[in-house]
């Protein structure tokens, strides 16, 4: 194996969080930084022809290969784990830019109590009423700690929407619900297509709060601290599993790249795929020495390096410590160990599916652009007498209206499939269904978590990654509380027919959910509980750091992407302003 | 190699306009006269393109509400994607052990691959083409459960609004038909407007907004 030339920093993984930290380390200190990307090299304006739905949507050109690694999963420990063959539930990105390319960029902040969930839901409800089951953990810092990384990230990224809280004044129009704000949104809302509109009349009369999605689709042409440039959305629709054609979508390639590129100090290496975090620390406290990496043309190298940021998709950060045999392996038999714990993903599922007599137009729009609400989400209703803790929010965004994946959305008044009265219902409603979709908190849970699957292996022969992970009755009740106003507010809106949603079974691997899982490498604050501490600095190997929602403790209903990025500036703070003054634990 | 196979259809079936030269462009014929036209395939022989093709078309039916998988070129569609990286397998994880009755939430997991899975399937529906309308109906009524099916459905869905350098969609006649004006660049101005009436704009395809013959996937490795 050859030995490659030392590094300050090497970075694994370039996407959201990895190119975010070679900005900020590239940008702030003199270090030498190498990011290492297993998919292919990306620029600034990569997507002039991508917007064919068959090899974009369908055919998952953006994604990894599915055919060198996926993951495997059970139900629980009893089942026999089978790999996922095809994408389904989700979607991990590939290349520069990683999934921050293919997003739809929908652009929330956790509400405030998440981060102390365990805290706050038992000092409202009582230890008694967790499930017996849960594994749910306060982060180990609060909203107020985070606040201004947010803001950072909001202003990065040029988010749109409407402020609903600013310094703790609520605004009418705004979510009235979410934590404090110290500033309003950098850009205004974006423009709300016609079934959106429909759904924030139809929700306001009936008591709700709604406001506009927050977008980093972006509303008007905006320049971000850092002097990038991007365009505004011209609601195109071709936002989710694309790249953005105009660059109005905040991506990775688009507003990260044109930074580094000036800093020559970082560097990108492309088809590199990181196989090991070479270390002296199988157990206790030690150091990284470096990485090995499989270069483009198949020789296997070692990188070393001072400083090991593991920035990859959030599931791989945790395959890749298991495979490199750092940290104490979790067991749920007895909840001992800590690398693995603590999967959970999203409950995110179309709550109703409401079809109009009037068309709605829905080709028009962006992955971001709609009206949602927060009423139901976490505790802002009282769970006293409700079987279940917690909540989401209820949206009707406009995106993604493409013809082959939407054909066939009908009543259930239709009862065929295929052939002319089939036909004549999917042309009728293919323009006239429209879905409120209901995006969920899922608890952390003893028996939820991940490890290294016996028998299937990826195209370098090592083993796959292997989730547990199943739906309990807190996320199954949830659900019946919700549908039922979903529904209500489709009626009121004016649909003539309504689907609920059917309810939560087992966990369907084939069933698009979201992108968004957590866990693994969760962040907290002991060891004993906990892969890193509140500065994503890993217990016991001081010089790795941990970046992305794999960190997460748990799923807090909102789409990811902010939260990981405000996470990534505060943990770039504390490499720069503490770590490199005194490379130690830094908690 | 094989023999070159050819899909032969009569002009008025398809309206006269659907070739595919050997360079995988396609050109516009005008019918002269009632000649049939000849489309060179890359997998299926032709007894089995004009099997997919009738059984496309009872799936997606040329009828009174307007045009159907026979005008759209489904069956040439399907034909390429076959002969490509999708019909190989390429976009599956394929390390054995398989496991052939798994439960639905764990997705497709045996072996066959999306060539092996139409060509056992076809074997099912010798004579199908010379079937009647009514017949052929009964007959798709019967394997309706099986993979075969559902991939020859989603297949005839995606050959119906797919890009038209898929080789399907011809002139745009899915997109025309279900209202979508393919990849238009900007709703700027429209998106808040027309609520509650159909907004219609003339559909477009990839290579007239790019302005650039795009390759396709299937064309790929």
């Amino acid at each position: 194996m050859k030995t490659l030339l030392a590094v300050d920093v090497v970075i694994v993984g370039g996407g959201w969080t990895g190119l975010l930290m070679a900005k900020e380390l590239g940008s702030r200190t003199s270090l030498t930084v190498v990011v290492l990307e297993r998919g292919g090299p990306r620029g600034t304006d990569h997507y002039g022809d991508d917007m064919d739905e068959l090899d974009y949507t369908i055919r998952f050109r953006m994604m990894q290969d599915i055919s060198q690694e996926t993951v495997t999963l059970r139900h629980d420990v009893n089942q026999r784990a089978l790999p996922l063959r095809q994408y389904g539930s989700f979607l991990p990105g590939s290349g520069v830019g990683g999934a921050g390319e293919h997003w739809s960029a929908v652009c929330p902040r956790f509400l405030p109590d998440c981060f102390e969930l365990l805290s706050r839901t038992t000092e409202k409800y009582g230890a008694a009423r967790l499930p017996e089951d849960h594994a749910i953990q306060d982060w180990g810092i609060s909203y107020d700690d985070l606040e201004s990384h947010y803001a950072r990230a909001d202003l990065l990224l040029g988010v749109s929407g409407k402020a609903g809280n600013i310094r703790g004044k609520q605004i009418a129009g705004g979510n009235i619900f979410e934590g404090w704000r110290s500033a309003e949104y950098p850009t205004p809302p974006t423009k709300i297509p016609y079934f959106s509109a429909v759904f924030g009349e139809a929700a306001k009369s009936l008591g709700y709060h709604p406001y506009p999605v927050p977008a980093a689709t972006t509303s008007r042409s905006y320049t971000n601290p850092d002097g990038v440039s991007r365009a505004g959305c011209t609601y195109c629709g071709f936002c989710e599993t694309f790249g953005c054609m105009i660059g109005a979508k905040a991506q990775p390639t688009n507003i990260l790249l044109p930074v580094i590129a000036k800093r020559k100090n970082v560097s990108i290496r492309t088809g590199a795929w990181v196989r090991r975090i070479v270390h002296d620390a199988p157990k206790g406290n030690g150091r990284a020495r470096g990485v090995t990496y499989i270069e483009g043309k198949g020789e296997e190298v070692f990188q070393p390096a001072e400083l090991i940021i593991l920035a990859s998709w959030t599931l791989n950060n945790t395959r890749l410590l298991l495979l490199s045999g750092i940290g104490e392996r979790y067991d749920p038999a007895t909840s001992e160990g800590t690398l693995g714990r603590n999967l959970t993903h999203q409950v995110v599922f179309s709550a109703a599916t409401a079809f109009f007599e009037k068309p709605l137009n829905r080709f028009m729009g962006s992955g971001a652009s709609g009206m949602m609400l927060s009423d139901l989400d976490g505790d802002v209703f009282d769970h006293g007498k409700l079987p279940f803790l917690r909540g989401g929010t209820l949206g009707a965004r406009t995106a993604r209206s493409l013809p082959i994946s939407d054909c066939g959305v009908v009543p259930k008044s239709v009862k065929t499939t295929w052939g002319s009265e089939w036909k004549k219902a999917a042309l009728h409603y293919y323009d006239r269904a429209g879905r409120i979709s209901f995006s969920g908190e899922h608890l952390a849970y003893v028996g939820n978590y991940m490890d290294l699957d016996p028998v299937y292996k990826d195209h370098f022969d090592d083993p796959l990654l292997r989730l547990t992970l199943d739906w309990r009755e807190n996320e199954r009740k949830m659900v019946e509380y919700v549908v039922p106003k979903a529904v209500e507010i489709a009626r009121e809106m004016g649909a003539k027919e309504v689907t609920p949603y059917s309810g939560l079974r087992r966990y369907d691997a084939t069933r698009y959910q979201s992108s968004h899982l957590q866990g693994g490498t969760i962040m907290g604050r002991s060891p004993e509980h906990s892969v890193v501490n509140p500065y994503l600095q890993h217990w016991q190997v001081s010089n790795l750091f941990v970046l992305g929602a794999s960190v997460f403790p748990q799923n807090a209903s909102a789409n990811p992407t902010p939260t990981i990025l405000a996470f990534t500036y505060r943990a770039a703070d504390a490499i720069v302003d503490g770590y490199l003054k005194n490379p130690a634990a830094l908690a | 190699m094989r023999r070159r196979e050819f899909l032969t259809l009569s002009t008025t079936s398809i309206g006269g306009v659907l070739v595919y030269s050997l360079d995988r462009e396609i050109f516009r014929l005008s019918p002269q006269g009632n000649r049939p036209i000849r489309i060179p395939l890359r997998f299926f022989s032709q007894a089995e393109a004009r099997i997919v093709a009738a059984a496309a078309s009872r799936i997606f039916p040329s009828d009174e509400m307007g045009p159907g998988a026979r005008e759209a070129g489904v069956a040439v569609y399907i034909d390429r994607q076959l002969a490509g990286p999708w019909g190989r397998d390429r976009y599956r994880y394929t390390q054995e052990p398989f496991e052939e009755n798994a439960p639905t939430e764990f997705g497709y997991q045996g072996k066959a691959t999306p060539r092996q899975i139409y060509r056992q399937g076809l074997q099912g529906l010798k004579g199908f083409d010379r079937l009647k309308d009514g017949e052929q109906d009964e007959k798709l009524k019967q394997i309706e459960a099986t993979l075969f099916f559902s991939l020859l459905r989603q297949n005839t869905i995606e050959g119906m609004f797919c890009d038209p350098m898929h080789g399907g969609n011809i002139d745009m006649v899915g997109w025309q038909l279900i209202g979508f004006p393919g990849p238009r660049m900007s709703n700027y101005d429209d998106v808040d407007q027309h609520y509650g009436e159909a907004f219609r704009p003339k559909p477009v395809s990839l290579r007239e907004v790019t302005g650039r013959k795009v390759r396709p996937g299937e064309d790929l490795e």
